[in-house]
């Protein structure tokens, strides 16, 4: 049976807003984000404050693009790295808005994405804000060690971006406004990664999974994609990814393009190993970079496939392997 | 018997293993020798100096350059230079003395938020604390096999 879900009544996308760190801005893509900030407190004194600043920018700046006002959006869908997602929660405080916290780790947009366009498109909600980031500084608090610790990143490692995206979904379209279409969510894929300094080897057979399942139950092939977008599974698990699509007989070579793999450059990567992740990874490519192509046409439709690695810092000191999710979203333009 | 589940995991991590980047073992090892004997030299300079200078016996000397690097370490952490010879020394910078002081402070700056007591005070041996633990415990377990031998 297929698991994909067509929406009859498409959720369009009427506002979306970016806000990046200084490294993100250094970046091939850094020019596509709203707001870069050079300041890595954004203005407060810890890092965790930061990242809560960024969701409310990100937040008021997705709002003020689609020309809602706050009181007719009826829910807020955000999520983030942090234990307990703090960041969002607390930003969702200062935002007369319900609010629903989700997580699903690096998959975060693409699920927001998925629940909100379900809400808008199924008529129980006219417009939804969501949003999703992470902030290096704090991730590195929580999963690996403090940032002034002299050790060596392995090759195989990835850097957690900082910044946050949102988006504004509506069930009335404006002029031009990119469109959900279907969503096919996610199952937890585990294939025994251990390694909590390999995420694309963690991520991809989940990543694999949703792309086959969602072009069996579409019944589409990767070339009816403008380009299929994964969310953070950086140089080495896109390889893996393209092998294990491989094996099941689909090439997704051409079209295929990684948000982690874009976020940095060359030069960049050549400390950062294998590219960028973390929630604000694809939130921010997505929100800049793709939007801007959708709204000016360049894509017709695109496959956004965010993904996650669902661990923590208890499950792996304990020995857990690393299960993986990616959940996937149509949108044209 | 091997489940087919078993058998496709370990299939997959060896194809991984296969394309993952390894670290380059002979730069790696070229720069931990070169920043781990300069940090070297740095030390026995210092001892040499202190000879002249203090008044104290090997012990005593012994004891100011260690206290002296520790110092030097903790400052260069708080300066965010320490971080980035790690970067490329590896296990250069974090073997000597000085890596023990850098983990230390790297861990009190980054909890310093959560207050001098609950932040500092509690986290600031997160990372060296095995360290303590294992000098502890090895030199009670030395010295227990020292006395059972000086028993005959």
């Amino acid at each position: 049976m297929s698991q994909t879900i067509f929406l009859k009544n498409p959720a369009y996308i009427v506002g979306s807003f970016s806000v990046a760190g200084k490294r993100e801005k250094q970046g091939p893509l850094g020019t596509t984000f709203n707001i870069t900030e050079e300041d890595e407190y954004f203005g407060q004194n810890t890092h965790e404050r930061a990242e809560c600043e960024m969701f409310k920018m990100a937040l008021e700046g997705a709002i003020g693009d689609s020309k809602i006002s706050e009181d007719k959006i009826e829910v807020m869908l955000a999520g983030d790295l942090l234990n307990q997602i703090t960041s969002s929660s607390f930003a969702a405080r200062d935002f007369d808005i319900p609010f629903i916290g989700l997580y699903g780790a690096c998959s975060t947009m693409a699920l927001s994405l998925a629940v909100g366009s379900l809400l808008v498109s199924g008529g129980f909600v006219k417009n939804a804000v969501l949003a999703s980031g992470s902030h290096f500084g704090t991730a590195e608090r929580q999963y690996r060690m403090p940032l002034e610790l002299g050790s060596t990143r392995p090759p195989t490692a990835q850097w957690t971006a900082t910044g946050v995206g949102a988006t504004v979904l509506s069930d009335g379209a404006v002029k031009g406004s990119p469109r959900i279409t279907a969503v096919t969510f996610g199952k937890v894929v585990d294939w025994g990664e251990v390694d909590v300094n390999n995420m694309g080897s963690a991520m991809a057979p989940a990543t694999a999974d949703t792309i086959t399942r969602h072009l069996r139950g579409t019944k589409t092939k990767p070339e009816d994609y403008d380009a299929i977008y994964t969310g953070d599974l950086g140089i080495l698990g896109s390889k893996i990814l393209r092998k294990l699509l491989k094996d099941e007989k689909i090439n997704i070579s051409k079209v295929h393009r990684d948000c982690g793999e874009m976020l940095y450059s060359e030069k960049q990567n050549r400390t950062q190993w294998q590219g960028a992740s973390g929630c604000g990874c694809s939130a921010i490519v997505l929100n800049g970079y793709i939007m801007g192509k959708l709204q000016r046409g360049e894509y017709k439709k695109i496959l956004f496939v965010a993904t996650g690695a669902l661990l923590s810092p208890v499950s792996s000191f304990q020995g857990n392997t690393i299960p993986g999710i990616a959940h996937a979203v149509v949108i044209e333009g | 018997m091997k489940t087919r589940q078993e058998e496709r995991n370990e299939k997959y991590l060896e194809y991984v293993k296969s394309i993952s980047p390894k670290s380059k073992m002979w730069p790696s090892l070229l720069w931990a020798f070169l920043v781990g004997g300069l940090i070297c030299i740095v030390g026995q300079g210092l001892y040499m100096l202190y000879e002249h200078i203090t008044p104290y016996d090997a012990l005593g000397v012994g004891g100011l350059v260690a206290v002296t690097l520790i110092g030097i370490a903790a400052i260069l952490t708080g300066l965010g230079v320490y971080d980035k010879i790690g970067k490329f020394a590896g296990g250069g910078s974090i073997i000597p003395i000085t890596g023990f002081s850098n983990a230390a402070t790297a861990a009190a700056m980054e909890h310093r938020k959560e207050g001098i007591i609950f932040g500092t005070m509690t986290n600031m041996f997160k990372i060296v604390g095995p360290v303590l633990v294992a000098g502890v415990a090895l030199s009670m377990l030395v010295g227990f096999i020292y006395w059972i031998i000086w028993l005959f």
